[in-house]
């Protein structure tokens, strides 16, 4: 019986942590395995080297793709943070009708991705949407047609992206304000801080943690991103908004190239590694020497 | 609710002895999941189930056939192949390569009924697997891809004719253009754009251009200076597209040239479909026409590829429907609903319309002047590997501004790429 009961939470884990670690920790070795075989249509288990490396960095697609997931990471993390953070700093300002306020800006997140690529693809069209707008109220000339123009349309994506999370990131930092101590912010107001240096001097800086979750949450999301691009614009016009997730499921599933979209997941399973192991142990060695 | 479920265990467990001599079943995988497509699939399990059969339904919707992909892969990994899947052109040979087809069931009824005579030489070759010794695919139906559509109520106020060139085109195009009117309605997806460009390489270069770029993958053609002419033409029909085309669906654009807000579609004859659903008719609503070739007729055949399966019954049950599917009455009606011509030769025409009846008699004339290719946007002429390849260089020299011979030289890398 006291086995039992010391032993209980061991016990009830255990199965879970089976299925995990067969279901993603096993997939994850399946899946590197197979990017060194000759798979085609189906899964084949000769191991054949790293050709389907070689082969992928000599694709232009793939060179498309990795760009573009560069761009979209990168403008997407800043301004949801930046977004995110001057939202909350309002919010902050103890104001009227907050909770309504923020539901309003978090319900973005409350669609799915296929809900606001959607829409977004008919507010960025310019047969149906903004730019047919403005000229219906007479603008002639506004022009707004970035959904259709390949050296723009990643860019929409990000638009589309930021609206959809910043409202989750703003609901991250104002929890994160709102755990600063009052104490504080007296002392620097009694020190003759203005709101800026208050904020951006004291409490920003105090909320690294708050960082680093947002960071990690939207690394994620953006290297994984998929259905936004497909509903928003399926990767076109062209291949110019290819980004690697579509990548690897078309060639997956559409091109019977198995081995080369595993390649293909690896090298995105690497990129979320590469940033995302380090910053996590940097920042969890930092609350150990605390 | 309890007594029901011991029921149906009771009948199951009644059942149970009786496998040995069990109906012909068959499980089957498609994505024809509504409108004519439907219908007409209705017809075979009628049929299936008419002749003692049980007909398991497998239907996979969405994305144009790629879910029904991902679900059909799955099942073979885990070795549970279905009876027959909706799989066309050399894809059924790819699955073969993997040795998921092989023994070919259906090789006896095809001797048996000669399909090798009941088929056009070219359109049985698709359906053989094991170097083309045997049958193992069942084909049901042949569409057109080269086809261009056209409001005639547009044409007429304007004094164009139907162009019989690629310059006549440029030119009516040209005339409706200062008028005010979308000379190419066009949704510019990765596949539409595709199935415009092979129609442009058939017409400007021609059907043995065709066959040795996009058959034979020959790399000096597919790299040479007729490509980069294809491209041109490419570069002026984008200048004809509106500025809402890229990432538009198929029958939105059809719906354009119903609507007389643009003048042609370049679309296989599933276009069809659309136009019948608002009531138009051919010749007097909308014209068909094939696009600007020297007799030349871009092919994909539909069909179903029959797996290897464990029990008799279910062998049974792959013969029946391959049978099922060949037979006239299915090839028949099952075209009227979809659009296209049937796939086995005997069939009579009477009840098809003024476009399949064009179809038809193309097809024969294609065929003994060396003009019936297959389409390769439609994955009859190449694996997948090398369709994508240059599907990918048309749509982004189609949505850029790279140059012809740019896209040409592309072209013939991305190509070897991917072999």
């Amino acid at each position: 019986m006291f086995w039992l009961k010391k032993n209980l939470p061991k016990l009830v884990l255990t199965p879970s942590l089976g299925i995990l670690s067969w279901f993603v920790y096993g997939f994850i070795f399946w899946t590197i395995y197979i990017s060194f075989t000759k798979s085609k249509m189906l899964p084949r288990y000769e191991l054949w080297g790293i050709d389907q490396y070689i082969r992928l960095w000599k694709m232009p697609r793939w060179h498309v793709a990795v760009e573009n997931l560069l761009i979209f990471t990168v403008l997407f993390i800043i301004l949801c943070i930046a977004i995110g953070i001057l939202l909350s700093i309002l919010l902050d300002q103890k104001i009227r009708a907050e909770g309504f306020l923020r539901t309003i800006y978090l319900y973005p997140m409350a669609l799915s991705f296929i809900v606001t690529g959607t829409a977004w693809k008919w507010v960025l069209n310019p047969t149906l949407g903004i730019e047919k707008f403005a000229h219906d109220m007479g603008f002639e000339t506004f022009k707004f047609d970035w959904l259709v123009t390949p050296e723009m349309s990643i860019y929409t994506i990000v638009i589309a992206g930021v609206w959809q999370s910043s409202g989750f990131i703003m609901a991250i930092f104002l929890a994160g304000l709102r755990s600063v101590d009052d104490e504080i912010i007296k002392a620097a107001k009694i020190d003759g801080a203005g709101i800026f240096s208050i904020y951006s001097k004291i409490i920003l800086p105090m909320m690294r943690p708050v960082f680093m979750s947002a960071i990690v949450i939207l690394v994620h999301l953006s290297i994984k991103s998929y259905d936004l691009i497909i509903a928003l614009t399926s990767g076109g016009p062209g291949i110019s908004s290819d980004m690697p997730a579509v990548f690897m499921t078309t060639m997956a599933f559409h091109r019977s190239e198995v081995g080369l979209a595993s390649a293909s997941a690896i090298m995105m399973f690497l990129t979320v590694s590469a940033i995302v192991v380090p910053y996590l142990y940097s920042e969890l060695k930092r609350e150990d020497a605390r | 609710m309890k007594m029901k479920k011991l029921l149906v265990a009771l009948i199951a467990l009644a059942l149970t002895p009786s496998v040995s001599f069990a109906a012909p079943k068959a499980e089957v995988l498609h994505w024809w999941t509504g409108g004519g497509e439907a219908k007409a699939l209705k017809v075979l399990q009628d049929d299936f189930a008419a002749q003692g059969g049980i007909w398991l339904d497998m239907p996979v919707s969405g994305g144009g056939g790629d879910a029904a992909m991902q679900t059909l892969k799955a099942r073979i990994v885990a070795n549970d192949a279905p009876a027959a899947a909706q799989i066309k052109g050399p894809t059924i040979q790819e699955y073969d390569e993997e040795g998921v087809v092989g023994p070919y069931n259906i090789d006896a009824v095809a001797q048996k009924e000669g399909w090798d005579n009941l088929l056009s030489e070219q359109v049985a070759s698709h359906m053989k697997c094991d170097d083309g010794k045997a049958y193992c695919a069942a084909p049901v139906n042949i569409h057109r891809i080269d086809w261009i559509w056209a409001n005639k109520k547009v044409l007429d106020e304007n004094g164009i004719k139907m162009p019989s060139t690629w310059a006549e085109f440029n030119a009516a195009a040209d005339k409706l253009q200062a008028k005010g009117i979308i000379p190419l309605a066009h949704g510019s997806q990765p596949w539409q754009d595709a199935t415009v460009f092979e129609a442009v390489a058939l017409g400007i270069g021609g059907n043995d251009f065709y066959r040795k770029a996009f058959v034979e993958l020959d790399p000096a053609t597919l790299g040479g200076a007729t490509m980069s002419k294809v491209f041109d033409q490419m570069r002026k029909l984008k200048g004809y597209t509106d500025a809402g085309s890229p990432g538009r669906d198929w029958n939105i654009a059809t719906g354009m040239v119903m609507e007389g807000k643009a003048a042609f579609q370049i679309m296989g004859d599933w276009a069809k479909g659309e136009f019948s659903a608002n009531n138009q008719a051919p010749g007097k609503d909308y014209i068909c026409a094939p696009t600007p070739s020297d007799n030349g007729y871009l092919y994909n055949v539909d069909s179903f590829i029959f797996f290897k399966v464990k029990g008799k019954e279910k062998v049974e049950g792959q013969k029946l429907l391959a049978s099922l599917m060949m037979g006239k009455n299915f090839q028949k009606v099952f075209n009227i609903y979809k659009g296209s011509i049937p796939a086995r030769l005997d069939v009579s025409m009477d009840e098809f319309d003024m476009c399949a009846k064009k179809s038809n008699a193309d097809l024969k004339t294609a065929a003994s002047k060396g003009g019936l290719l297959p389409s390769f946007a439609h994955g009859m002429a190449l694996k997948l590997a090398q369709k994508g390849a240059i599907q990918d260089v048309v749509t982004e020299h189609f949505n850029s501004k790279m140059s012809s011979s740019d896209a040409a030289k592309k072209l013939a890398a991305a190509v070897k790429a991917s072999l």
